[in-house]
């Protein structure tokens, strides 16, 4: 669901191929008929958005049947916890938790708490800063009831909030018959027990959406019920759409992270000292009670000898963010002149990001414009062919942003590693010199921190300590074969990796990290990737048919399957022969298998949990979540979430519907947050007659995201070369179009062309007693390149996800009429 | 002399003998690729291992490398991710390095200006360091609200996913150091 795994990651999809060729049932849950459709058993197709009312579906069928995993789910999960007596589900307040304030539209979450038992005083004097911190969060543990009966325990209230999730209405709400979803419903249940297990892969279509987030979630409470985590075969699998999104996120050019996910300083929370912040960060009762260890030890790499217990390490120097800064927010700041330069260094957002004409105009507004990229992409020449300068609307001379275009390497001419959407860190070697005064990215942003360094060096500024005392010596390992030398991956890879600080020399992995500041280490989770001076796993390549452990480093600690203690009983067996992966050899007395435990490595399945204890003392020897509070699967999140505790729902914000037939006073997400503000950013709402079709948004195999990597390409420019709109045979009669007409796309945000491909792969689905008709655009266009087209993110609007910020664009609406725009495409 | 599983696994290796490179990758022109006959012409070059930049499936390539030139891009049968196979992204990626459209010199747009022009790298590279020390000065917050925040509101960053680990590390803590809070990447849209 909610991926086209063939068309965009055909290499990986043959081994889905052989999986059915063994047998395997592949089903295509999906809006549109795809590639992945036609190789798959069977096809079902669904309106687009409606993922959370169908596996809510699943789970209440999973549940109503008694289908789910009796022992994994009592001990793995917290279905058997008691939720406080204040929680109100959305079954009691029609479409909303408890919790919610409607001005704010933000809910509390106090009342989604457990209720618990008195908490127990710790043994003896704390060992380190990071006990201390817990000891003072510790409070009573979860009660439970193991028969899973208490009317307020989760497995309770999960039945009472998904019993309206029915066939019938899937039907009515998603368009899938009830028939094609029994037949999902059958397929895996049956195929999920202690002999088989169900994996679901997703992508975009499930996280583009105002509830992207919660769609995720019900794919992991169907899957922690059904005892499908931590198991080979299982799991829900991300398929990451960039070769190194993953490492981009551990490592993090994200906004709200430091590296590996630890979190940024906030002015709005109580983070004023170094341990203000840990406290509040600080997870008692899960491994996170370490977090104390990886953020000192970042700020030991960062600060080096500057970072001294005395000054908090420097946590001060550490910027602390002022609101939510992510994508749109940063372009809006750019739109209203606060923030005056952006370096864009391998990023479209001229025609990539979503009403992209609005993208435009913030970049209009810039001061200063840094676009570092192989390609003349349409962020650095929006100024002087987007379509609005092209057709005379706004004068280039009018556009005061001075451009600096920085041509780049590509990936064969530089060094460094990416992490693939299985975690799986590995190195790539410099083919060849870049041509000209193309450059990679790690010589530019290193050499642009030592002109910083050389301009502020004589400050004696305090605002200036922090970047003053930053270490930056990355100076080159000069390789002799080549002209152009590159800041040294071998400082930066142990540095990210970790080292004591007393003797140099590498850790082994992040169990080695400490509090006191007597270790440094860039990134926790990548600890282990270099345990020794000269070996970068990362750089390892002995492959083998199974798990593959010597190909490349997998983090954490080279686990290629995460939670895989979940793939023994509670008493640390197998649950079944066929799929046996670790298990308690108890002659040995350790955990062992064909991956790295993810586990203690000697801590038996009967040791209890240390009454007071903190961290995974906390946790007994069969809580395989350790990442996780109490060591279990979240089907309810108490938590974490900023729109409530159990998936919910909810209609996009542009609909065909008229209303949320589940909830009709709560249609749209009470939280979704909705950019009304910013000009020419208009949502259609519900069943707006001026945009009656649904339009989704994907990609083709031949591109790549806005086209920046490919559109410049002649072969793929030629094997793709035009911008397409999918329409039914249905819709295009209605509208009097052929394939390879000219019709025009509108929206509230924008209006493109392209050429129809009338198709019975899009087929219209009957909603609320009408056909809704679906169109299909691919994203990849824009002015600039060999492959030149309308730009398909003018049509979207900014809305995103209250959690993590992400936009909608798989389900919006629009409106389509026959033929060009006027004047056609500039 | 090593086989080719041997000179793959070494981290680092760079020294290798001579291998040759496949057909694919010496008659690129597609001139030349319309010849019926064609004539094969080997060519000697180092092998380099890498990895596909696309899609995050992260298939193994070997690049050939001959007299300072990539000479061919192929996929690398001993990856267990793609047995040596590639889609077509990956299998155009060497004009991701071969490529007229390719701009090799720096090029600058003045305010309100309608054309580019070219500049030493050195020269932009040190104007970039100037704009970036202007605005955080005249811009920087020490404390919003009662609270010591030391941000730098006037710079933003945007990308990173396409990007080496590296890159995105040591990016990152340029940032931070910097007082940044606008730094974003692709993992968002």
């Amino acid at each position: 669901m909610g991926s086209n795994f063939a068309e965009n990651h055909p290499v990986a999809f043959r081994f889905v191929l052989r999986a059915r060729d063994n047998g395997a049932r592949i089903l295509h849950v999906d809006p549109r008929f795809t590639r992945t459709s036609a190789m798959s058993s069977d096809y079902v197709p669904m309106r687009s958005g409606t993922d959370i009312a169908f596996i809510g579906a699943l789970i209440n069928y999973v549940i109503q049947n008694d289908k789910f995993f009796k022992e994994y789910v009592v001990n793995y999960t917290n279905a058997p916890f008691i939720v406080k007596e204040e929680y109100q589900d959305t079954e009691d307040l029609e479409g909303i938790f408890s919790g919610f304030d409607p001005d704010k539209k933000a809910y509390d979450n106090a009342s989604w708490a457990y209720e618990r038992e008195d908490p127990v005083e710790p043994e003896g004097e704390p060992a380190n800063l990071s006990e201390r911190l817990a000891r003072e969060k510790l409070a009573g543990r979860p009660k439970r009831d193991e028969t899973l009966q208490h009317p307020r325990s989760v497995f309770q209230l999960m039945k009472k909030h998904y019993s309206r999730y029915t066939p019938e209405m899937v039907e009515e709400i998603c368009g899938t018959s009830k028939e094609e979803f029994l037949m999902v419903a059958e397929t895996v249940t049956a195929n999920s027990n202690p002999e088989r297990t169900t994996t679901f892969c997703y992508a975009m279509g499930w996280t583009q959406h105002t509830y992207g987030v919660q769609t995720i979630r019900s794919g992991a409470i169907l899957q922690g019920l059904l005892g499908n985590m931590g198991r080979p075969g299982g799991g829900i699998l991300a398929l990451r759409g960039h070769a190194n999104v993953q490492g981009a996120t551990d490592l993090s050019t994200l906004w709200n992270s430091l590296p590996g996910y630890l979190d940024m300083p906030a002015k709005g929370a109580a983070h004023d000292t170094l341990e203000d912040f840990l406290r509040d960060k600080m997870r008692p009762t899960s491994f996170w009670q370490n977090y104390p260890k990886y953020l000192v030890s970042i700020l030991k790499a960062w600060y080096g000898d500057a970072a001294t217990p005395a000054n908090d390490f420097a946590y001060e120097a550490l910027p602390k963010t002022l609101g939510n800064h992510s994508h749109y927010k940063m372009f809006e700041e750019a739109y209203n002149g606060i923030i005056k330069g952006m370096m864009v260094i391998g990023q479209n957002p001229a025609v990539g990001g979503q009403n992209a004409s609005f993208h435009r105009k913030a970049l209009g507004k810039l001061d200063w414009l840094v676009v570092k990229d192989p390609f003349l992409i349409e962020t650095a020449t929006f100024w002087y062919e987007a379509p609005e300068v092209k057709n005379g609307s706004v004068k280039a001379e009018d556009i005061g942003t001075e451009v600096f275009y920085l041509p780049s390497t590509v990936f064969a001419e530089t060094e460094g590693s990416f992490t693939n959407t299985s975690r799986l860190l590995q190195t790539k070697e410099k083919a060849a010199d870049p041509p000209g005064d193309c450059r990679s990215d790690l010589w530019f942003t290193y050499e642009l921190g030592k002109r910083l360094k050389e301009l502020y060096k004589d400050s004696n500024a305090k605002r200036d300590w922090g970047f003053n005392h930053l270490t930056w010596d990355y100076e080159p390992d000069v390789n002799p074969r080549f002209k152009i030398q590159e800041p040294s991956e071998h400082k930066i890879v142990k540095e990210i990796n970790g080292y004591d600080v007393a003797t140099g020399a590498p850790v082994a992995g992040f169990g080695d990290l400490q509090d006191d500041g007597s270790t440094a280490c860039g990134c926790w989770i990548y600890s282990g990737v270099l345990p020794e001076e000269s070996l970068n796993r990362a750089a390892n390549r002995e492959g083998d048919d199974y798990q593959y452990l010597n190909w490349g480093f997998a983090w954490p600690a080279n686990r290629r399957n995460l939670y895989n203690r979940a793939s023994a009983r509670p008493d640390g067996k197998p649950w079944s022969e066929r799929k046996k992966y670790i298990w308690w050899d108890a002659g040995k007395e350790e955990w062992t298998g064909y991956d790295v435990p993810d586990f203690a490595a000697t801590k038996a399945p009967d040791t209890p949990a240390v009454p007071g204890g903190v961290g995974l003392a906390a946790q007994s020897g069969k809580d395989p979540f350790l990442m996780n509070p109490d060591g279990v699967i979240q089907l309810f999140a108490p938590a974490g979430l900023a729109d409530g505790p159990l998936p919910t729902h909810y209609e996009p914000p542009d609909t065909p519907v008229s209303k949320n037939i589940l909830y009709p006073e709560q249609t749209f997400s009470p939280t979704a947050v909705i950019f009304e503000h910013l000009p020419n950013n208009k949502v259609h709402g519900a069943n707006n007659s001026k945009y009656p079709f649904v339009i989704t948004t994907y990609r083709v195999t031949e591109h790549h995201l806005s086209g920046a990597m490919t559109r410049w390409l002649p072969w793929l420019a030629e094997l793709m070369p035009e911008l397409f709109l999918e329409i039914s045979p249905e819709l295009a009669s209605e509208l009097g179009v052929h394939s390879k007409d000219f019709v025009t796309v509108e929206t509230g945000r924008g209006k493109i062309e392209a050429r129809a491909l009338v198709t019975k792969r899009m087929r219209p689905l009957k909603v609320e007693g009408k056909m809704v008709h679906t169109v299909g655009m691919p994203i990849h266009w824009g002015y600039s390149g060999v492959a030149t087209g309308s730009v398909p993110n003018d049509l979207s609007a900014i809305v995103a996800d209250p959690n993590v910020y992400i936009h909608s664009s798989k389900a919006f609406t629009c409106n389509v009429k026959k033929g060009r725009l006027p004047g056609g495409v500039v | 002399m090593l086989t080719r599983r041997e000179f793959l696994k070494r981290a680092g290796a760079v020294t290798a003998g001579a291998t040759i490179a496949s057909v694919s990758g010496i008659n690129i022109k597609p001139v030349q690729a319309q010849v019926s006959k064609i004539k094969l012409q080997v060519k000697e070059g180092r092998q380099v291992p890498s990895v596909c930049p696309y899609c995050s499936v992260g298939c193994g390539m070997i690049i050939t490398e001959s007299e300072g030139k990539i000479i061919n891009i192929e996929g690398n049968p001993d990856s267990p991710l793609n047995l040596g196979s590639l889609c077509p992204k990956g299998a155009a990626a060497f004009q991701l390095v071969e490529n007229d459209n390719r701009p090799k010199e720096v090029l600058y747009r003045a305010p309100h200006s309608t054309s580019w022009e070219t500049k030493p790298l050195d020269w932009a590279m040190d104007r970039i360091a100037e704009k970036v020390k202007e605005d955080r000065d005249n811009s920087f917050i020490e404390k919003q609200d009662g609270k010591l925040v030391n941000v730098n509101p006037a710079l933003a960053s945007l990308g990173g996913s396409t990007l080496e680990n590296e890159w995105n590390y040591i990016h990152a803590k340029l940032m931070r150091g910097l007082g940044v809070v606008n730094v974003e990447n692709h993992a968002r849209i």
